[in-house]
């Protein structure tokens, strides 16, 4: 069972109906951590602010779910503020989060004015290192995203991928087990379903 | 760097493509399903869909048609018409829709772009404004007045302190549709657009007069538009949305042409 972590941030249907659309026919919605608990894949989505998101994974005692299904070592997928909250810490909110990867999140601060914050839109990713999970796609590919916080590894040999917008910023994160994208790969397309379809090939072990 | 978005407006009553849009009377054609994959499969960005029914009784029918369109076509999608409460918006939001796009409810009672805003997040809110060219008065002092109910009924507000006050409310998107140049195909208008998106800090999508590839360049250029939406060009299959992100991107305009 693939269980998508539901904490009441955003449109969780969204990314099932992808799942279901790459031949993931067993992802459940859920809320129960004993669920997190046994699930085969994890996807941890959402949209919204860390602060809000951190408090109810409390109060649910998924934020105890998740870490420890991430030490189990079966595939853990981050999306957008779950690609944010898996840090240890976030500027928004001044909140800390998960610690899964050693990093903290950032608000964009841009010099040029022109450009807006949250950045929405198709934008580019360019591949630092190879993953099981990337092999449908290529540098230099677009996906959809919608943020206005941004993470920043402690560790350079985290990152994955890498964004323009007014700078750089890491766009994909992974260690271990857990691979992340800030954009909404549900949401991008052909090309984004390739990264969940992949991932639901992928057991976990970290490329060597 | 970010692409600019090519975005398709489809207009729905009673679940089927409005007739209002003199589509080719064909079956596959009259629905917003087939033409919402269609867009997505050659290559569009995003989509927006205006529920134009008129009875409340039927309103429900348009669930059904988002909840169709989500399980088919994997780019974000809007949708507007009718929305005048958080529960409104919810109950398209879990049907599928990506994010919710308020018009004249919003005008006539603006507590309701805070209240989707609050609840749903800022980013998933789309304030769209129906904007009419007027002299220039104390009332109206940019010369751009905003209209509701289809363009038919003016408001006496001025079209830039209203966006303005909708970003400040809580919309994430602003979508800017001029009713002088809606129809005409003769362009966006390029002034007012430009005047609203040098007022704001969230991502306009320039709307009305699309006609010719000519006309996105110049409203994603000259006009500082973040999106251009498209509606009769490409319903009318004049021009296919890839032909038109190819030939902006000869242009030098950046746009997705992989996917």
């Amino acid at each position: 069972m693939l269980a998508i972590v539901d904490y009441d941030a955003g449109n969780l249907r969204s990314v099932q109906r992808a799942c279901q659309h790459v031949g993931i026919s067993d992802a459940e919605i859920t809320a129960d951590p004993d669920r997190v608990r046994v699930a085969d894949k994890v996807i941890f989505p959402g949209v919204g602010s860390s602060e809000s998101a951190v408090v109810t994974l409390q109060a649910r005692g998924l934020d105890d779910a998740l870490t420890e299904y991430y030490h189990s070592g079966k595939p853990l997928l981050g999306i957008c503020l779950g690609s944010q909250i898996v840090l240890d810490h976030s500027e928004e909110g001044d909140k800390d989060c998960l610690g899964l990867l050693a990093g903290r999140v950032k608000r964009f601060q841009l010099a040029d004015a022109s450009l807006k914050v949250p950045h929405i839109g198709w934008n580019s990713v360019d591949i630092v290192r190879d993953h099981p999970v990337l092999r449908n796609i290529k540098s230099g590919d677009e996906f959809y995203f919608v943020h206005s916080y941004f993470v920043e590894p402690a560790d350079e040999a985290t990152v994955y991928g890498r964004t323009n917008y007014g700078g750089e910023f890491c766009s994909m994160l992974g260690r271990n087990n857990l691979f992340t994208t800030q954009f909404h790969l549900e949401k991008s397309g052909r090309l984004g379903l390739g990264i969940l379809d992949a991932f639901k090939e992928w057991d976990g072990t970290p490329p060597c | 760097m970010l692409s600019k978005r090519i975005i398709a407006c489809l207009d729905v009553r009673d679940g089927n493509l409005a007739k209002s849009i003199k589509f080719v009377e064909t079956k596959d054609i009259g629905d917003p399903v087939a033409k919402a994959r269609e867009y997505y499969e050659d290559g569009l960005d995003e989509l927006v869909f205006y529920d134009i029914t008129a009875s409340s009784d039927k309103r429900n029918i348009m669930l059904d048609v988002v909840e169709s369109v989500a399980k088919q076509v994997f780019i974000p999608f809007s949708v507007g018409g009718g929305i005048r409460s958080v529960e409104d918006a919810n109950k398209l939001l879990w049907a599928g829709a990506e994010k919710i796009n308020v018009n004249s409810a919003a005008v006539q009672r603006p507590d309701l772009i805070d209240e989707c805003s609050h609840a749903v997040g800022a980013q998933n809110v789309v304030l769209s404004v129906d904007i009419a060219q007027v002299d220039v008065s104390d009332l109206v002092p940019s010369g751009y007045e905003v209209v509701i109910n289809g363009g038919r009924t003016p408001t006496g507000r001025d079209a830039i302190a209203w966006v303005v006050e909708g970003e400040q409310r809580g919309a994430g998107e602003l979508v800017v549709n001029s009713i002088d140049a809606d129809g005409t195909r003769e362009g966006y208008e390029l002034k007012l657009t430009r005047m609203v998106a040098e007022s704001v800090g969230i991502p306009v999508i320039a709307s009305g007069g699309a006609g010719e590839p000519e006309h996105l360049y110049d409203v994603l250029t000259e006009g500082k538009a973040d999106a251009a939406l498209v509606a009769s060009m490409v319903h009318y299959g004049d021009y296919t949305v890839s032909s038109l992100k190819r030939w902006l991107s000869n242009k030098g305009i950046k746009v997705r042409l992989k996917y």
